[in-house]
C-alpha cells in the first residue's frame, strides 16, 4: 500500500488549505459571510451531495468510476415521491424500497463490470441513461410530497436546535445523519478488512489478487455500496426539496467526482479518504456561495469553476506522485490500463 | 493475401449482426407501424420515415466517426454532446447578435469544435489524464459555456443559407446525408490509404510500444480528439440549422451515448486498437432506427434512453470475450459432458 511519506505533500493538505483560503477570502470580502447562518446553509445545502460523495469515494478508491450517481438520485427522488403520494406508502417503507433498489442496481452494475470485464465507465454511463429513463417512466413530472411524516416529523420535529446565532440555529436531521454516515464510512475504510482491501485493490489489483483478496467480489460490493449511497443521497435530496423530480440532479455526477478528486482521492485508486471528499464538497459549496454573494455572475460559472478545479487537482496529484515516487513510471494510462479499462 | 482475406471476412462478420438487427427492427416496423416505408418526392427531394432515419442517423454517424478513432486510440470522448451545443450556440449567437455572414458563423462554430478537441487532446495527451475524466469535465462545463454564449435562453435565427444545411437537399438526398458520405469517404481514404490509420491502431493497442517504435502518440491522440471535436461541432451546426435555433440545454443531448453505442455496435473494441469506420456508420443507422421505432411506438423521448442503455449493455455483453467464452463452454459442455 502506498503511503505518502511527507504529509505536507499529501493531496489532502492542499484540499484543506484551499478550504481555509476560500473561507478567509469570503470572510474578508463580504461582511456577512463569516456567520453561523452561512455555515449552517453550507452544510444543509450540501448534505445530499456529501452522501453521494461518500459512495463515490469507495468506487474511486477501488480504482473504478460510477457515472450513474445523478440518475440514481433522480430516480430515487421520484420513486419515493410516487410511492408516498400515489401509492400511499409510509415514507419509511418508501425509503427502504428505494434504498434496496439502489443497492441492487449498483450490485448489477458491479456484476457486469467484474464478471464480464466490461469498462466501468461504459456500464455506469449506460446505467446513467437507464436510470434517467426509468425515472421518467415512474412519473414524468415533478411531484410534491405533502405527507405529514416528511413535512412535520423528519423536516421539523427531528431537527436539532442549537443556541447559536441571533435566533438560534436549526440543524435538520439530514446533517446529523451525514455526520454519522461519515464516521461509519471512515471507520469502515480505516479499520475493517473490507475497507483495507478496497485500498489494496485500488493500488494494484493484480498484487491484491496475489495476496489472496477476493478482488471480484469486493469490487462488486463497492458498486453496490455506491448505488446504496446514491439512493440515500436521493432520499436526502427529496427531503431537502420536499418533492421528487425525474429531471433533477443532471450533471451532478461531475460535482460528486469533482468533490472526491478535490478531496485528495487519486483517480487511479488506492489513496484518499471520505473526510477529504467531504472537504471537497464543502469547497464546491463555498464556491457556489461565493458566486451567489458576488451577485452578478451566472450560476453556470459554478460548474465551470468546479471543472477547472478538477483539472487543477488532477495535475497536482500527478505532480505529487512524481515528487514522492520518482521511480514509478508516470506515463499515466499505460500502467493502469490493463487492469481497469 | 490470406491475412487480407481473413481481415475482410472479419469485417463482414462484424457487420453481420448490426445489419441483422436493422433488418429485425425494419421487419418489426413493417408489421406494427403503418406507413413506415412510404416514400414520396416533393420539390426534388425524397420524404419519408426511412429518409428521416438516414437524415438524423447521419448526424449521429458524423459524431460516431470521430468517436471511432478516439476509441481506437484507447480513449473516449464524453464531451461530444456539449461540443455540439457550443457549436450551435456559436452559430446562432453570431448570426443573431453580430449579424455575421453565414460562412463566418459556420467557420466560427467549426473552429470552436476544433478548440474543444484541442482542449481535450491537451489534457489527455500532454497531461496524460484519464480520457473519461478529462472529457467528462468538458461534458459538464461545456454546457455551461454554451449557456453563457446563449445567455441562458434559446436563440432562434433566420438565415436561408444556414437553415438549408439541416433542411435542404444535395444530390437528391438531405444535406446531412450527402455531407456524411463525403466526410466518411475522405476520412476512410486518409486513414486507410495512408499510414495514419495504422498509427492510430498501434497507439490504441499499446501506446508505450508505439512510442518506442517511433510514433508520436501525443500527436496521434491530439489529432483524433481534434477530429472528434470538429465532427461534433459539425453535428451541432446541423442540429441547430435543422431546428433553426440554438438550445444550449438540449442540443446534442444523449449524443455521446448514441455515438459510443454506434461505435461499439460497429465492432470497434472499447479497449482500443482495431477500428471499423463502415461498422460505425451501420451502427449509427441501427441506433437511429431503434430510436425512431421507440418514438413510433409512442415511447416518450424522456424514457427512450432507458431502452438504448439496455441495448448498449446487451451489445457490450455479446462482444465481451468473457461472455463469448462462457457461451462457448456452455455449448461445449452440452456436446461433451
Amino acid at each position: 500500500m502506498k503511503s505518502l511519506p511527507r504529509w505536507w505533500l499529501s493531496p489532502l493538505s492542499a484540499t484543506f488549505a484551499l478550504l481555509l483560503a476560500l473561507l478567509a477570502f469570503g470572510a474578508a470580502s463580504y461582511p456577512n459571510f463569516a456567520s453561523v447562518a452561512v455555515v449552517r446553509n453550507l452544510l444543509v445545502d450540501n448534505a445530499f451531495l456529501s452522501v453521494a460523495a461518500i459512495g463515490a469515494t469507495f468506487v474511486i478508491l477501488s480504482g473504478g468510476i460510477d457515472l450513474s450517481v445523478s440518475s440514481v438520485m433522480a430516480f430515487t427522488s421520484i420513486l419515493v415521491a410516487t410511492l408516498i403520494e400515489t401509492w400511499h406508502l409510509h415514507p419509511l417503507l418508501a425509503f427502504i424500497i428505494a434504498l434496496a433498489i439502489g443497492v441492487l442496481f449498483g450490485f448489477a452494475q458491479g456484476k457486469l463490470i467484474t464478471n464480464f470485464d466490461l469498462p466501468p465507465f461504459m456500464v455506469t454511463l449506460a446505467g446513467m441513461f437507464f436510470m434517467r429513463g426509468a425515472a421518467f417512466a415512474v412519473h414524468p413530472q415533478s411531484l410534491g410530497i405533502a405527507h405529514p411524516f416528511v413535512a412535520a416529523t423528519l423536516n421539523e420535529s427531528l431537527s436539532v436546535r442549537l443556541p447559536m446565532g441571533a435566533n438560534g440555529t436549526v440543524v435538520p436531521v439530514t446533517v446529523v445523519l451525514l455526520g454519522a454516515l461519515l464516521a461509519v464510512a471512515w471507520s469502515v475504510l480505516r479499520h475493517l478488512r473490507f475497507g483495507r482491501s478496497i485500498y489494496a485493490i485500488g493500488d494494484d489489483p493484480a498484487a491484491a489478487a496475489l495476496m489472496g483478496l477476493p478482488v471480484q467480489s469486493i469490487r462488486t460490493r463497492v458498486y453496490a455500496i455506491s448505488g446504496g449511497f446514491s439512493a440515500l443521497s436521493g432520499i436526502f435530496f427529496t427531503l431537502y426539496q420536499q418533492s421528487g423530480d425525474p429531471a433533477s440532479c443532471k450533471g451532478l455526477e461531475l460535482d460528486v467526482i469533482a468533490a472526491v478528486i478535490i478531496g485528495g482521492t487519486l483517480l487511479r485508486g488506492g489513496v484518499g479518504s471520505v473526510v477529504g471528499s467531504f472537504a471537497g464538497v464543502l469547497i464546491l459549496g463555498l464556491i457556489q456561495t461565493l458566486i451567489s454573494f458576488q451577485g452578478n455572475l451566472s450560476s453556470w460559472w459554478t460548474r465551470i469553476v468546479a471543472a477547472g478545479l478538477v483539472l487543477l487537482f488532477l495535475m497536482l496529484h500527478r505532480a505529487v506522485g512524481r515528487l514522492t515516487h520518482p521511480a514509478l513510471p508516470q506515463s499515466g494510462g499505460t500502467r493502469v490500463r490493463p487492469a481497469r479499462s | 493475401m490470406v491475412e487480407l482475406l481473413s481481415s475482410r471476412l472479419r469485417t463482414l462478420r462484424s457487420l453481420a449482426w448490426p445489419l441483422v438487427a436493422i433488418g429485425l427492427l425494419l421487419a418489426f416496423n413493417a408489421i406494427f407501424t403503418p406507413g413506415f416505408f412510404a416514400l414520396e418526392v416533393r420539390d426534388g427531394r425524397i420524404y419519408g420515415v426511412l429518409i428521416d432515419i438516414l437524415n438524423h442517423g447521419s448526424r449521429t454517424a458524423l459524431v460516431a466517426l470521430g468517436m471511432t478513432i478516439v476509441i481506437a486510440t484507447g480513449g473516449v470522448d464524453l464531451s461530444v454532446g456539449a461540443v455540439a451545443a457550443i457549436a450551435g450556440a456559436v452559430t446562432a449567437s453570431l448570426t443573431v447578435s453580430m449579424h455575421a455572414p453565414w460562412p463566418v458563423a459556420i467557420a466560427a462554430a467549426l473552429a470552436s469544435g476544433l478548440v474543444c478537441g484541442l482542449w481535450n487532446g491537451i489534457f489527455v495527451a500532454v497531461f496524460r489524464l484519464q480520457p473519461i475524466v478529462a472529457t467528462l469535465v468538458l461534458m459538464v462545463a461545456g454546457r455551461g459555456v454554451a449557456q453563457l454564449i446563449t445567455d441562458g435562453s434559446i436563440i432562434t435565427f433566420q438565415s436561408a443559407q444556414i437553415t438549408s444545411i439541416g433542411n435542404g437537399s444535395l444530390l437528391g438526398l438531405p444535406v446531412p446525408v450527402s455531407l456524411l458520405a463525403i466526410i466518411a469517404v475522405c476520412l476512410g481514404l486518409s486513414l486507410r490509404r495512408t499510414s495514419l490509420g495504422l498509427f492510430i491502431e498501434s497507439v490504441g493497442d499499446n501506446d508505450a510500444a508505439a512510442r518506442l517504435a517511433g510514433i508520436s502518440d501525443r500527436a496521434v491522440k491530439m489529432l483524433v480528439y481534434m477530429v472528434c471535436g470538429l465532427l461534433a461541432s459539425m453535428a451541432g451546426v446541423i442540429e441547430c440549422s435543422y431546428i433553426k435555433a440554438a438550445d444550449a440545454n438540449n442540443a446534442g443531448n444523449l449524443l455521446e451515448l448514441d455515438a459510443i453505442l454506434a461505435v461499439v455496435i460497429g465492432g470497434t473494441a472499447l479497449k482500443g486498437g482495431r477500428f471499423a469506420l463502415a461498422g460505425t456508420i451501420v451502427g449509427a443507422l441501427m441506433m437511429q432506427t431503434l430510436t425512431k421505432t421507440l418514438y413510433m411506438q409512442n415511447i416518450s423521448a424522456d424514457i427512450a434512453p432507458a431502452f438504448k442503455a439496455a441495448a448498449v449493455i446487451l451489445v457490450c455483453l455479446l462482444q465481451s470475450p468473457v461472455f463469448q467464452r462462457r457461451l462457448q463452454s456452455l455449448r461445449g459442455g452440452r456436446a461433451a459432458p
